[in-house]
């Protein structure tokens, strides 16, 4: 990818970070937020810049990227365009282990994203079994199927462990089930963008073998791919990624799908400059469709999951109807 | 360089060995073919030089080496393969799909050296692809594509070339060029090892021919000893007869009709 092609990119996320800044129940001007991001002007100015917004857009920015990376390696990996950690089940198995570890009281920030982590390694195994139970793992649709039957299982397992909370816990959990950045505080970014910085890493490093794996697993192998290996490499990785998204923001569907599709149409040629470019534009995208949860019907917030699957399923469809 | 030593091979859950005692070398500075009816086991060797499917019993050896001991790398730094089908999942330009041909001779973090980029251009060159390295594979007709997975497997080197069908769906010409190339790179003292369904072809650039029966090796010689008419009819189990061409001296196979013609 051209290296102009980062540069806009970086400039929207500015953009989407910038109206965050500025816009929400009480709108700043640019030179308002600007000074308030230096603690000076209106001392109410500069709390909601640095203890509301800032914060919030930060962790938008380190989940959009989580979201961007895993879906860019899961697409070229499994050699599909519609996969992504919320189609594939991955992100609601993510669900299953962060809602498990809470009604067990095991909510520390730094905990959360490993119980997440395990219910998304189960859910993508879940997912592979029931794709090669079907007999054919290289068809795209089935292994869509699988992720979707996988995902509303998770759902009915989210629904029981929540059945026995109060009225009020099981809003907050739906409410966080739907997607949303209002509980950002700088400790809880911190420690997703330590994970979401750990699974990145890892999936760069693994960016050779995506490529080949993208290939088919015949030509990967051919090519000196152990291809088992580094299969199971990148699921672990990319759920990873999931997982701390869904740990620190709940279930945002459709991010994953949509910015690798952006980024490849801009040109971006090995698997590498397509995540990096994926992390960049996720976090615009998930800055950017988080202004708009919180400004379209202010002062009431949207989910923000519900704002994402609005942008993301006219594009699935689209793409669906080019694959077939 | 390559052997294939009595090796027994089985798909998981299948009752039957998919090929059962196949002996046959590839050596340096020929053409070995392996031909056979559909399904009789070729592609099944070639998906076991890929580690794809071990041996249940028998060995199969790089040079004396069982691959069993080598890792994927070391098998791919020494045997470059084609395999029969492949479509990228994502459409990539020409030059970098054959690019990623020298995977087996970089580390995770390593960029392009000058030896992979001479390798590469080296590899357009031979196979002809050099003009459209710019192009993107979806772009290209079936022969194009055919040839431009030949540079990659020249660009990852080795001295073994490997190749599962590089002619299906070519025209005269293209196949020719192919074969033309195959037996170019032969002379140069690699190891090329082709599954075909072209026999005549086979018969006139191939040092020795393997015939696979259901599995099993029905014949392995000289394109004389193989391409034989009574050998041929059983194994393809359709009426035929193999006479010589007498413009290139080669045996040539002649599937008959059922009935004569009217």
């Amino acid at each position: 990818m051209k290296p102009r092609v980062y540069v806009a990119l970086l400039i929207a996320l500015a953009l989407a970070a910038l109206a965050g800044l500025a816009l929400g129940p009480v709108s700043l001007s640019p030179a308002a937020v600007w000074s308030a991001l230096f603690g000076h002007g209106d001392p109410n100015a500069v709390s909601i810049v640095q203890a509301l917004r800032l914060p919030r857009i930060a962790l938008g920015i380190v989940i959009g990227a989580g979201l961007g990376m895993s879906g860019a390696a899961l697409q070229s990996t499994l050699r599909n365009p519609l996969a992504e950690p919320y189609l594939l089940g991955v992100s609601g198995g993510a669900a299953v282990g962060a809602v498990a570890a809470v009604s067990l009281h095991y909510s520390s920030l730094a905990f959360l994203p490993i119980a997440a982590f395990a219910g998304a390694l189960l859910a993508v195994t879940l997912v592979l079994l029931v794709a090669r139970a079907a007999g054919a793992r290289g068809d795209p649709r089935v292994l869509l199927m699988a992720g979707v039957v996988v995902g509303a299982f998770a759902n009915a397992a989210v629904m029981v462990l929540l059945a026995g909370e109060s009225a009020d816990s099981v809003r907050g959990a739906l409410w966080w089930m739907m997607g949303s950045l209002s509980d950002a505080t700088w400790q809880g970014t911190r420690w997703i963008a330590i994970y979401v910085g750990i699974g990145g890493v890892l999936l760069f490093a693994l960016g050779r073998e995506i490529e080949l794996l993208a290939l088919g697993e015949d030509p990967a192998a051919a090519l000196g791919v152990d291809v088992e290996r580094a299969t199971r490499r990148v699921y672990l990785a990319a759920s990873l990624l999931a997982a701390v998204t869904v740990a620190g923001a709940g279930l945002i569907g459709f991010v994953g799908l949509v910015v690798p599709a952006i980024v490849r149409a801009l040109g971006a040629r090995s698997v590498r400059s397509a995540m990096l470019g994926a992390a960049i534009a996720g976090g615009a995208l998930v800055v950017g469709a988080d202004v708009v949860a919180r400004t379209v019907r202010a002062p009431a917030e949207l989910p923000l999951g519900a704002v994402t699957a609005l942008i993301g399923v006219p594009f699935f469809l689209m793409r669906l109807r080019r694959m077939t | 360089m390559i052997r294939f030593d009595d090796v027994v091979l089985r798909y998981p859950r299948s009752a039957r060995a998919a090929v059962s005692h196949i002996t046959l070398d590839a050596p340096r500075g020929a053409i070995t073919a392996i031909v056979g009816p559909n399904g009789s086991g070729k592609s099944t060797l070639v998906r076991a030089l890929l580690g794809r499917l071990l041996p249940e019993s028998g060995a199969i050896s790089l040079d004396g080496t069982p691959i069993a001991q080598l890792t994927r790398l070391e098998t791919a730094r020494r045997v470059a393969l084609v395999p029969q089908r492949e479509e990228p999942a994502f459409p990539l330009v020409v030059r970098d799909f054959i690019a990623l041909g020298r995977y087996a001779h970089g580390g995770v973090w390593s960029g392009e050296t000058p030896a992979d980029r001479a390798a590469i251009a080296q590899a357009a060159e031979r196979a002809g692809v050099a003009e459209y390295l710019e192009r993107r594979t979806v772009e290209l007709s079936g022969g194009e594509w055919q040839r431009v997975r030949i540079a990659r497997a020249l660009a990852q080197g080795g001295d073994a070339l490997v190749l599962d069908e590089p002619t299906a769906f070519l025209d005269v010409a293209h196949e020719m060029a192919v074969f033309e190339l195959l037996d170019a790179l032969a002379r140069e003292k690699r190891a090329v090892l082709l599954v075909s369904h072209q026999l005549n072809l086979v018969a006139r650039f191939a040092s020795s021919i393997a015939l696979l029966h259901a599995g099993t090796l029905a014949a392995f010689g000289s394109p004389d000893d193989v391409m034989r008419g009574d050998l041929l009819e059983r194994v393809y189990e359709w009426p035929l007869v193999v006479s010589r061409d007498p413009a290139v001296g080669a045996p040539v196979l002649v599937p008959l009709r059922h009935r004569a013609p009217r």
